[in-house]
């Protein structure tokens, strides 16, 4: 088994170095094959430990090496792996080697796929190493590596403006939560001593409700730890303020976008409170935080979402929204409703976006759903794996008894939020009005793309400034010139369709009652805390996981109608009466465009924060830089220059001036030592 | 063994290398005088002196006195005389090729050069003013022969010859330090004078300042430390380049071992009024050595700054004279030498077929015309620079660390600007090398590079690119066994 964690976290590396080193020797077939087979492989390791951490509860360490030793520090590079790393290990092996191999039918007309294949298994490795992590700085090293696999993604195709500038913006606004969440992590190792993580939780205990002193303000320890660490989660997760980055990330190649942000990388946030449950459960004050922040995100990502064209867009705010859930759940104290969201998230939403990579693949890389329409004829595969995605997501079910995935995730978070009673329920009804709108903007999508009339064709400008060229040199607009019926994606992108699509039906039904439990049991009896084991603690006050299956019913049923009411208006605004969404945004038109320009947050930061940057760094680079900085070393180099000269010049050749220079200098010393040095 | 053999243990290697120079010199006298027969007494003196370097590395350690105390064999001893054996070696190893081409090969070349480094061994060992001049002189004045070994060159002549008078001018400021000191301590013994030093008021006592200060004049010329180091560029310059090589490395490791004990044995007590000195030694060094390099357009010119300016850095942890410091000159001194022999092998090899050529300007173009060359010096330059990981980098922070340490600050921030200003002059051969363009013509390539000069370069840039890497050896890297001997022969001379 220890060999078993050690193969999966080395085999991406291992994949990412030699496609990425040895690509070019290879080709680009046996690169891609190598990293897919071996995320594969990983991929059946992973379902393995999960059965045998979840349900063996085999909860094991394994060390790879002394890493850093210095002072207090004392840090070693070991694997942990529990359940909630083994739900993790499943989630990230899993989906990134469907989309390993539907890359290989996505990218197949990119001519720098080994590039491709190796920063896809370096994202894996990193993102198995952020979650096997036993220290926080292992958790670090792996959250900067998915940023900067992250980085070299969505700037994959690096000569298009657009991709560069977001990539450079996910990394600039990472930096801003990676910030905090090192200074958290450099506070926990001031208070506790160490970074190891049961270390950290055997210190948090004693610290709980103990101030400290910061300018003369008396802040609670452990709050504010907290809150820095969620500094962090709120970058890489997406949160609203740090959230800009996301949308924009979409420049990256599809299968880039189901992996990174939508499955993986972007949940990290949420992995990362869920492991330091112990030291969150500590900090009450942060929790509401984090609660307020995940339904406000929640919210506020819905509403942009109804208004995209952009089919990848759509779906971002979509993950954004989704994300936002997960942290109320974790907010709240239902740590394991969180991670089960994230769980079944991760299968559906990589469905939709590796299906919606389907509809760009048909559609000739067009991502504009106004020129969509009427493919469910033409793609009725890729249409049957979004709408079971789109199910999923909007969570149909049969409240109390069984549904799609989405469906058991999304109203446990919306119950354990009704039960945590915050005040006038405002998580709740944020979270249910949220709920209406994932229904209404999924369907929307549907609609827009398979069922209304095509509006692609050769009246049409197929191409806009969104389109996704297929390589640096667009050479696939060649391809295509003389034929634009979409046509069905080749069998290599339609199976992980089918492995995700299984998922997306199945994962709800099966695991519900280790993630978060029956709510019948008492205590122990409960199968999700033998499941769970040692890897989630919840406080002694904590009992939201029971309290969340004794609501009133009709809270039970407030999803399920949400979900219903945005399916039916979504039918009547783009089936029944297509004209009524223009008419809408007509009469409403300041709030449509307050949602389409996305509550002007982009317009904020630039005038708050990039204009000034801008401003700032020209006047150091002009004035500092040119002036102070050159000016200074020019000047020391030219008087550098002159002793070279005076230098030079004493060294003349002849003897007696040696001999007279030694005799200075001993008379120097010797005057010295009798003048002041003798006696001190 | 006979009885009295085993009880010179500790004197062993020294009595391989007189042996067998004694015994190479009479050989070759009674044969033909031809270069294959130099050749082979070179390869002879080579074998001596590593079965000194064997016998060495076996002998026991443990509180080893010979001679009424003046002789003292400990891990310091140990260790610096391995640096010297192996830079001696390597210098050897170098010289036959170049000899040959400029037609100077002489079988007393390699003679000369065991009594050198014999002299160099008891210098290091020296425990009394008495064996400290002697094993000096013994040192010196072979050195002086080999400066102006290739006796038809006027600047080797002259080279050897101001090297001469000079360093009779420094003998003679030390013979009148350690009569000075003998006058006011009544010891020649380390120990005695220590015992003296360490009384109340030693630093006070004007007779004993003065016979320091003229014994550490002699010491500091010998090591080329500014303002003693006037002769430096001259006869490194006007020597045969293998004779450079040897200066540059192994008598500088000997004398500093020498001025090392002088001053933590016998002169402890009086610490104050010595790290003066070398703080003041040790930055007009660094200095001068990192500003006067700029100005030099001749490779062994600058190569001779280059080692004044590490002088200085050496003597950065002399003057913190804490164990800790010590560790850091012995580190130093042993990462300086790789990087001098490998940069020397390179300065061989720029041979033209009309002869050899010492201009930096030469070096130009040579990434394309010898790659193997040009990264050797581009490696053996940074190394220098003290850029991290490489070898060089690590003998500086150790020393700046112990500098640090011992709370002399505006020294180690000294240093750091100097080793920045010094930087310069290293980077910009690599320049030279990789930007420049070659100039065209046969006439301009440069010859082919030997195997032994193949050798040492390719056996420098190994050590200095990956010795310092976290390389497993067999526990840890080279890098971390010198330190841990260095640490080990350091903390023996305080003991």
């Amino acid at each position: 088994m220890q060999n078993a964690a050690l193969l999966i976290v080395f085999l991406p590396l291992a994949g990412a170095l030699i496609a990425g080193f040895f690509g070019r020797v290879l080709g680009e077939r046996p690169s891609e094959v190598v990293t897919t087979a071996f995320l594969l492989l990983a991929a059946i390791l992973s379902w393995w430990v999960f059965t045998q951490v979840g349900f063996g509860h085999a909860v094991f360490k394994v060390p790879v090496m002394r890493w850093i030793t210095s002072g207090d520090l004392d840090v070693n590079w070991t694997l942990r792996v529990d359940t909630l790393t083994a739900v993790m290990l499943v989630v990230v092996t899993t989906v990134s080697s469907l989309v390993h191999l539907y890359s290989i039918g996505y990218m197949a007309e990119d001519d720098s796929r080994q590039r491709f294949f190796a920063y896809l298994s370096l994202f894996t490795f990193a993102m198995l190493m952020l979650v096997t992590a036993d220290n926080l700085l292992q958790m670090f090293f792996g959250w900067e590596g998915v940023g900067l696999a992250s980085y070299l993604l969505i700037g994959f195709w690096y000569k298009k403006p657009s991709a560069n500038a977001a990539a450079i913006k996910a990394f600039v606004v990472n930096r801003v939560g990676d910030f905090g969440f090192a200074l958290g992590i450099f506070g926990l190792f001031a208070v506790c001593g160490s970074i190891n993580l049961d270390q950290i939780f055997g210190a948090v205990p004693a610290l709980a409700g103990k101030p400290f002193e910061f300018l003369g303000y008396q802040v609670d320890t452990l709050t504010c730890l907290a809150l820095l660490l969620f500094m962090g989660a709120m970058g890489k997760s997406a949160q609203f303020l740090l959230h800009t980055w996301l949308p924009d990330a979409m420049e990256g190649p599809t299968p880039v976008s189901a992996l990174i942000h939508a499955a993986t990388m972007v949940t990290a946030g949420v992995f990362m409170v869920a492991r330091l449950s112990p030291v969150f459960e500590l900090a009450p004050e942060a929790l509401k935080f984090v609660t307020f922040i995940g339904a406000l995100t929640a919210f506020f990502a819905a509403t942009v979402g109804l208004v995209q064209n952009d089919i990848k867009r759509v779906i971002a705010y979509s993950t954004c929204s989704q994300l936002g859930y997960m942290f109320v759940a974790c907010g709240v104290g239902a740590y394991t409703a969180g991670i089960f969201h994230l769980f079944t998230h991760a299968f559906f939403k990589a469905l939709l976006f590796l299906g919606a990579g389907s509809v760009i693949h048909a559609m000739h890389h067009e991502q504009d759903m106004r020129n969509m329409g009427g493919l469910q004829k033409l793609i009725p595969k890729t249409w049957a794996m979004m709408l079971i995605g789109t199910l999923a997501l909007t969570g149909v079910g049969i409240p109390g008894w069984i549904g799609f995935a989405g469906f058991h995730s999304k109203d446990a978070i919306i119950e354990s939020a009704y039960a945590a009673h915050t005040p006038n329920n405002y998580a709740f009804w944020a979270l249910v009005i949220a709920a209406f709108m994932t229904s209404f903007y999924s369907w929307r999508l549907m609609f827009m793309t398979f069922h209304q009339p095509a509006r692609w064709g050769a009246d049409h400008a197929v191409h806009d400034e969104h389109a996704e060229p297929a390589t640096a040199s667009d050479h696939a607009h060649d391809d295509h010139g003389h034929d634009h019926t979409p046509r069905e994606s080749p069998l290599v992108m339609l199976v992980p369709l089918y492995g995700l699509a299984a998922g997306a039906v199945l994962a709800g039904v099966v695991f519900t009652k280790y993630f978060i439990g029956t709510g019948h049991g008492h205590g122990e009896a409960d199968p999700y805390k033998a499941f769970w084991g040692p890897s989630i603690t919840e406080g002694a006050h904590n009992h939201i996981l029971h309290a969340m299956h004794e609501i009133p019913h009709w809270v039970g049923f407030a999803p399920f109608v949400a979900m219903l009411a945005g399916l039916g208006l979504a039918y009547v605004y783009y089936i029944r009466s297509p004209w009524l969404p223009a008419a809408t945004a007509r009469t409403f038109r300041p709030l449509y465009l307050f949602f389409l320009n996305r509550w002007y947050i982009d317009e904020l930061y630039d005038f708050l924060f990039v204009r000034p940057a801008f401003a700032i760094g020209r006047a150091l680079w002009k004035g500092g830089d040119g002036t102070v900085i050159d000016g200074t070393i020019d000047g020391t180099a030219s008087t550098v220059g002159w002793f070279t000269g005076r230098a030079v010049r004493f060294q003349t050749g002849y003897v007696y001036n040696y001999a007279f220079v030694m005799l200075i200098g001993v008379a120097a010393i010797l005057t010295y030592m009798i003048a002041g040095g003798v006696g001190r | 063994m006979p009885r009295y053999l085993v009880e010179l243990a500790p004197l062993h290697s020294e009595l391989i290398l007189i042996i067998g120079a004694m015994v190479l010199l009479l050989w070759g006298a009674f044969r033909p005088e031809t270069e294959r027969q130099a050749d082979i007494i070179s390869w002879a003196a080579i074998g001596v002196l590593a079965l000194a370097g064997i016998v060495l590395a076996r002998q026991p350690l443990g509180n080893n006195t010979l001679f009424d105390g003046s002789f003292r064999f400990d891990a310091f001893a140990r260790y610096v005389k391995m640096i010297v054996i192996i830079s001696s070696a390597g210098a050897l190893l170098l010289a036959p090729n170049d000899a040959r081409r400029g037609k100077y090969l002489k079988f007393e070349y390699a003679v000369l050069l065991l009594l050198a480094t014999a002299g160099m061994l008891m210098m290091i060992s020296a425990n009394d003013l008495i064996s400290l001049y002697l094993s000096l002189e013994l040192q010196s004045l072979a050195l002086y022969v080999l400066a102006a070994f290739k006796r038809d060159d006027v600047r080797s002549s002259e080279a050897g010859l101001k090297y001469f008078v000079l360093g009779a001018l420094s003998s003679g400021m030390l013979l009148y330090g350690a009569s000075l000191v003998y006058g006011f301590t009544g010891a020649t013994n380390f120990n005695d004078i220590a015992a003296v030093a360490l009384t109340k008021g030693a630093g006070q006592n004007i007779g004993l300042i003065f016979g320091l200060v003229f014994l550490m004049v002699g010491l500091a010329f010998k090591i080329s430390a500014v303002p003693f180091h006037m002769w430096t560029p001259d006869v490194y310059e006007g020597a045969p380049t293998p004779v450079t090589a040897l200066f540059a490395a192994a008598p500088k490791a000997a004398a500093f071992a020498l001025l090392t004990r002088v001053m933590i044995t016998a002169f402890g007590g009086i610490k104050p009024q010595w790290q003066q000195i070398i703080i003041f030694l040790s930055i007009a060094s660094m200095v001068l050595g990192a500003v006067a390099a700029i100005g030099q357009t001749n490779v062994k010119r600058l190569l001779a700054y280059s080692s004044i300016g590490n002088m200085g850095f050496v003597l950065v942890g002399l003057a913190a004279a804490s164990p800790e410091g010590i560790e850091g000159v012995l580190i130093y001194l042993a990462t300086y030498l790789v990087m001098t022999l490998g940069a020397f092998a390179v300065v061989l090899c720029m041979r033209r077929r009309s002869g050899p050529v010492e201009e930096i300007a030469d070096l130009a173009g040579l990434a394309t015309t010898n790659p193997g060359m040009a990264a050797t010096m581009a490696i053996m330059m940074f190394s220098l620079a003290g850029i991290p990981p490489l070898a060089g980098f690590w003998g500086k922070y150790y020393v700046f660390l112990a500098a640090v340490k011992a709370d002399l600050w505006p020294l180690a921030i000294i240093g750091v600007v100097a080793s920045v200003v010094g930087a310069f002059y290293y980077i910009r051969i690599v320049i030279v090398m990789y930007v420049n363009d070659a100039k065209s013509g046969a006439e301009n390539r440069f010859m082919r590079v030997p195997l032994r000069e193949s050798t040492v370069m390719a056996l420098a840039c190994l050590i200095t690119l990956l010795g310092f890497l976290p390389f497993p050896l067999r526990n840890g890297s080279l890098g971390d066994w010198i330190i841990a001997t260095a640490s080990a022969a350091a903390r023996s001379l305080f003991g």
